[in-house]
């Protein structure tokens, strides 16, 4: 069949197995109703189709239109990552998908909350590491610190691991929130 | 203005502003106080079934033959778990549905009271949207969203979860036209440039096919005419799904069969070598590629559908078009008229020449001899003394399921109704009673296996005290005859458990409930027997017994191409591999 090229944006002459492709992390911001039930419906299309959730932030963004922003952080092949904006758009709650890992450059925070214990060096190495970090400490007693640290989740894997044989006793992450930079 | 009103009359009218005329159902606790209101008007006709999965069906024949949506009406716990079968069947075939469901009062929701289940948390991936009502003065809203969602985009089934607490209390009623739908509105109109490139390839091909599904039909008449406005005029072959039949005359020569694992040999063979694959409304379902990677390896792929979820789901296609069948085709058919009507016209017809030898193979062929009645000859013969009546068909599940598809004609729409994606046994016979409430004139057979029939044949009761005449032709071959089939090819002809044993008497079943039996074994007697079938005026259980050892053919094994399909004579030993026999 003698077709000009560009008149489809795909060719099928190079169907490719869904699963020999690279897997991709990308960060999903889904706009829903806060209705009953809504992270349930989110999270079982997650189980029920086999998706993964690397990591899941939920909260009200709009009190008065009860809206909600859900980050999702999953992982996948690019037809794998296609098929789940597809499934989440299709949710009657969801208002919108937005795809920020290629809708341009965005900026990606956590915060985690970091409990390390010790005493002597190990203390105050611990806070010398802390202030090169830029990590607060929002409580101390004697013996331990917790340390509030805000940043790319990267930056805060890298200071957990510092902290790790510095006396690391616990941890709590928020999970990604994440927005478009610019207008 | 707004008036007061019970939860419970609330709920009888927002289905008689719904245009709602009858109701599958079965009363519970949790929904006396609806079944009170539906005591006291005569408006709508509430159809008392057998088992709360026959209403789930007998409302998808209903929808699937008006292309309304089905309401079931049921209670809570046991009465919300039997339907789940029927909602899943429904999201499947994408079927509108509306399920109203009877919950325990609020305050004891949580508490493990009588009868409580966590409906909505059950049916949530069972249906394409739910909701649980809490307060009276929502009810009528929800509701109203609910036929909203059902009804819209790709059609599927919801559930509205009433405590029995919100049927009593006071609330305000609103009309349709003053409720909030909400912002779910999928698009119906395709993307111009999109379409455009289409008409490129139409306009270049040299064969070219049209794969048409359930989508043709869901979108509604208009669709079926302009589907065939586009074949017609373009000379293209069209082959179509299990779910698609009927959208496209059978009884043109231009149509190809239906495609797939138990598809004609002419179809699967196009859809292999073609160079344009249009596909409206079909989901490139795993019955109909075969293994993926070896589909239709030389063709451009168009792909129609209003769920942009399905579009390269399982095929990546080249041109994606997102809308309602209808819509994109009209605007299809406009671009390509005023672009000239330009087809390759003599590249297509050599294309028909090599689809006509296909189709000399004559895969459907079989010998009907000796005196026992071969299924598809039962089949032959039904659809001939039956096409020339207003006719709708049902069927179960199983050999008899494909032989139907293979044996009977479909020249319109919404006449054929069967459990596609889920491929539920147990579905035909309710769903024939959905249909009869439909059109209650017509001519109305459930095509059956003895296995599947047993599985919903205490809606006999239903079919008898509403007397629906539904005509219940089952192909008894004493057999789970797919299963078997399946074990024959796959597993060393061990034959676990694919016995239909200690069948009934189904003579003697029919006339216990009051309707009439038929039995035949002779091919001799067949014709005669089917027209007593079709004159009687009441259901009739029609135990056809045939050949127990017949296949059904063609099929393509799974883990194979469309053209690696066997054909009834061919060998099949060893046909499926064992990376084939872990596919379903
Ligand atoms: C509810 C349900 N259970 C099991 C199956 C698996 N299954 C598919 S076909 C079939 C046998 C059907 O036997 P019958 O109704 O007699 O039809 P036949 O194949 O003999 O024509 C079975 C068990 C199914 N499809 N649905
Ligand atoms: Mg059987």
């Amino acid at each position: 069949m003698k077709v000009k090229k560009g008149t489809s944006r795909r060719s099928a002459y190079n169907l490719q197995s869904l699963y020999g492709d690279e897997i991709e992390t990308h960060t999903l911001a889904v706009i829903v109703d806060n209705e009953a039930g809504v992270l349930a419906r989110v999270i079982g299309l997650f189980s029920g189709r086999g998706y993964n959730i690397e990591s899941l932030t939920v909260a009200e963004i709009d009190h008065q239109g009860h809206r909600s922003r859900i980050t999702v952080v999953t992982t996948g092949t690019p037809a794998v990552i296609e098929q789940i904006k597809a499934q989440l758009g299709r949710l009657v709650p969801v208002h919108d998908v937005k795809d920020l890992t290629v809708e341009g450059p965005s900026v990606e925070r956590e915060l985690a909350l970091i409990k390390v214990a010790g005493k002597g060096d190990m203390r105050a190495e611990a806070l010398r590491a802390a202030e090169v970090f830029r990590v607060k400490v929002v409580d101390s007693t004697l013996e331990s610190f917790v340390f509030e640290i805000t940043g790319a989740p990267e930056k805060i894997d890298a200071f957990t691991e510092m902290m790790r044989p510095l006396g690391l006793v616990e941890i709590a992450r928020t999970g990604v929130a994440a927005i478009m930079r610019g207008k | 203005m707004t008036r007061q009103l019970t939860g419970a009359q609330i709920v009888v009218k927002v289905l008689k502003d719904q245009g709602v005329d009858v109701v599958f159902g079965y009363p519970g606790g949790a929904v006396l106080p609806i079944y009170d209101e539906i005591f006291k008007q005569n408006d709508i006709k509430h159809v008392l079934v057998r088992h709360e999965q026959g209403a789930t069906h007998a409302a998808e024949g209903y929808a699937r033959a008006t292309g309304k949506p089905g309401v079931v009406l049921v209670t809570s716990g046991p009465g919300a778990t039997n339907a789940v079968t029927g909602m899943t069947d429904a999201l499947m075939d994408s079927i509108p549905m509306v399920v109203l469901t009877g919950q325990v009062p609020t305050f004891m929701i949580g508490n493990d009271a009588f009868q409580e289940a966590d409906t909505v948390g059950i049916t949530r991936p069972c249906t394409k949207h739910n909701w649980l009502v809490r307060e009276t003065d929502n009810l009528a809203q929800t509701m109203h969203q609910a036929f909203h969602v059902a009804t819209s985009g790709r059609p599927g089934p919801v559930l509205v979860d009433i405590p029995k607490d919100v049927q009593f209390a006071n609330g305000n009623y609103i009309n349709p036209a003053k409720a909030n739908k909400g912002h779910y509105s999928p698009r119906v109109k395709g993307d111009i440039e999109q379409i455009t490139a289409l008409v490129n390839l139409i306009e270049n091909a040299e064969k070219p096919i049209i794969y048409s599904g359930g989508g043709v039909i869901n979108s509604g008449p208009a669709a079926s005419a302009l589907l065939r406005e586009l074949a017609n005029s373009t000379k293209f072959p069209v082959t179509s799904t299990l779910m698609g039949l009927g959208a496209y005359p059978a009884s043109s020569d231009q149509w190809l069969g239906m495609l797939g694992m138990h598809g004609t040999y002419e179809a699967n063979m196009a859809m292999h070598g073609c160079d344009l694959m249009i596909n409206v409304g079909a989901r490139f379902d795993d019955r109909i590629t075969g293994v993926v990677s070896a589909f239709s390896p030389n063709s451009k792929k168009a792909h129609i559908d209003i769920d942009p979820s399905s579009i390269n789901k399982v095929i990546t296609v080249d041109v994606p078009i997102i809308g309602d069948c209808g819509h994109v085709l009209e605007d299809l058919l406009k671009i390509w008229k005023s672009r000239g009507r330009k087809t390759q016209a003599g590249s297509v017809q050599k294309w028909w020449n090599q689809l006509k030898e296909w189709r000399a193979v004559n895969c459907l062929s079989f010998e009907q001899k000796g005196n026992i009645i071969k299924p598809q000859y039962a089949l032959q013969r039904l659809e001939a003394l039956t096409k020339k009546h207003d006719r709708y068909v049902t069927t179960e599940v199983g050999q008899h399921q494909m032989w139907a598809a293979q044996f009977m004609d479909f020249n319109d729409p919404n006449r054929w109704m069967t459990s596609g994606g889920l491929g539920t046994m147990g579905y035909g016979f309710p769903a024939s009673i959905g249909v009869q409430m439909a059109h209650p004139k017509s001519l109305v057979i459930n095509v059956a296996g003895e296995a599947s029939w047993l599985m919903n044949m205490q809606e006999l009761g239903t079919a008898i005290q509403y007397r629906l005449p539904v005509k219940q032709f089952i192909l008894n071959n004493e057999r789970l005859g797919m299963v078997r089939q399946w074990q024959e090819l796959l597993h060393g002809e061990r034959y676990s458990s694919s016995w239909s044993e200690a069948l009934p008497d189904f003579v003697k079943l029919a006339e216990a409930f009051g309707a009439k039996g038929i039995q035949v074994q002779d091919p001799a007697d067949l014709d005669e027997a089917i027209i007593e079938m079709i004159n009687y005026e009441g259901p009739v259980v029609f135990d056809c017994q045939v050949e127990k050892h017949e296949n059904c053919f063609p099929m393509i094994p799974s883990g194979k191409a469309h053209n690696e399909m066997l054909l009834g004579d061919a060998s099949t030993e060893g046909a499926i591999e064992a990376s084939g026999a872990v596919m379903v």
